[in-house]
């Protein structure tokens, strides 16, 4: 039987369940090797090589490379090891969560001091594909 | 003998620690979120305990993809603080307490929850930022912590019943320890929030407050709530919530003593995504 995955049908959102998590896995382990300030300096001096280093698929490499942080969370990323990207670009994270929303920074943290994204609208996907 | 004397309740940002560890407090919008824990640094000082079993999530710090603990207790001496990328918040290390932490490890295994018993562990954000924003920068922690680590990063998190009973039997737990400790458990995390995708950015103002409305009143009934509400109501990671229900389940109400006095209730947005919750509950004497 498949694994059951009721939030599916959330908008604009991904859970990252096993199966995300399977195919991130070698995305994920490059983001948890920044943690360290060595590996954060070889990775600044040559971003593509130090990814070169690590078993991911040449999209992955493309998306962490642009910077993509949907298109990397569409290949199995998750936030909290994506995050580890956005520090070692001085980014915070509320940068890193607006870059994702197609919004401007300003526009984004406007949204936030203003109560944040209301949920009215937000709940399901067929909400969103009526727009 | 040991016993819980109160549980605590709070978000736990890393932009808050950033504004506490780079000086910022005194901007008007971290006045905001700061002015709801003046209370509870008060609170802090008057009802000091021994030991804090702090309950909390990592956020791929101490644990990758390597290995994926649904619940870990820190039996370790002491832990030190995570770097997370920004290099480690400048605040002390942690002091554990091996022996009550031992004791929880061995009671609650043996009422069949299966921990995971870590001694090394650096602990993240998650639980260095509420430790800031109830104690405030001292050169010490004021009292031992015993870290809880929650997966609630990698589907299947636990489920908010699991974690109420959970609660329940680190409650039993500490109570039959011989040494007379002060003990509180706090719940971190929380509460709405979405950091990934299109739909980030989402708070849910009115579901928060019921949330801690029904936190204080109805803990049993709110841990029927099943992860699905959580996230397509509270956000992607709100479901970070489901870790309050452990401190919940620790207090004596649950085991049919009288309800808990809410000492201080506190609910803003935003500090960066997130909407910043804030509780404490005393248990009756």
């Amino acid at each position: 039987m498949a694994l059951d995955k009721p939030y599916r049908d959330i908008p604009g959102t991904t859970i990252f369940d096993a199966d995300e998590s399977r195919k991130g896995y070698w995305l994920n382990q490059f983001c948890m090797s920044l943690m360290k300030a060595g590996n954060r300096a070889r990775f600044k001096a040559g971003e593509r090589a130090y990814l070169d280093e690590w078993p991911i698929t040449e999209a992955q490499k493309q998306a962490v490379l642009a910077r993509d942080l949907n298109r990397c969370i569409a290949l199995g990323g998750n936030i909290y090891f994506l995050a580890k990207i956005g520090a070692t670009d001085g980014r915070s994270f509320q940068q890193m969560a607006g870059s994702m929303t197609g919004m401007t920074e300003d526009e984004y943290r406007k949204m936030m001091v203003g109560g944040g994204r209301p949920i009215e609208g937000n709940r399901y996907r067929h909400e969103w594909e009526k727009k | 003998m040991a016993r819980v004397t109160a549980s605590a309740y709070t978000s736990h940002v890393p932009a808050i620690g950033a504004a506490l560890d780079h000086g910022r407090t005194h901007e008007p919008y971290w006045q905001k979120v700061f002015g709801g824990y003046e209370f509870s640094k008060d609170w802090l000082q008057a009802n000091r305990p021994d030991v804090v079993f702090l309950v909390y999530n990592d956020h791929a710090n101490a644990f990758s993809l390597e290995i994926i603990p649904t619940f870990a207790i820190g039996t370790a001496a002491e832990f030190a603080i995570a770097d997370e990328g920004w290099g480690p918040r400048p605040v002390p290390k942690v002091i554990g307490h091996p022996e009550l932490a031992a004791h929880i490890a061995q009671s609650v295994i043996q009422e069949d929850f299966d921990l995971t018993i870590v001694n090394r562990m650096d602990v993240d954000h998650g639980l260095t930022v509420p430790l800031s924003l109830l104690c405030g920068q001292p050169q010490a922690w004021p009292f031992r912590v015993i870290p809880f680590a929650v997966n609630v990063v990698q589907y299947p998190v636990p489920s908010g019943r699991r974690c109420f009973q959970l609660g329940q039997a680190i409650r039993r737990a500490v109570e039959s320890y011989d040494e007379p400790l002060r003990v509180q458990v706090w719940g971190t995390g929380g509460m709405s929030h979405q950091l990934q995708g299109p739909r980030a950015g989402l708070i849910n103002r009115e579901w928060d407050n019921r949330f801690l409305d029904r936190l204080i009143a109805d803990p049993a009934g709110l841990a029927q709530l099943p992860h699905i509400e959580y996230v397509r109501e509270a956000g992607s990671e709100g479901i970070e919530l489901v870790m309050w229900l452990i401190a919940r389940g620790a207090m004596g109400d649950v085991a049919g003593g009288p309800a808990p006095r809410v000492a201080h209730r506190f609910y803003h947005v935003p500090a960066s995504n997130t909407a910043v919750g804030h509780l404490i509950l005393e248990n009756a004497n």
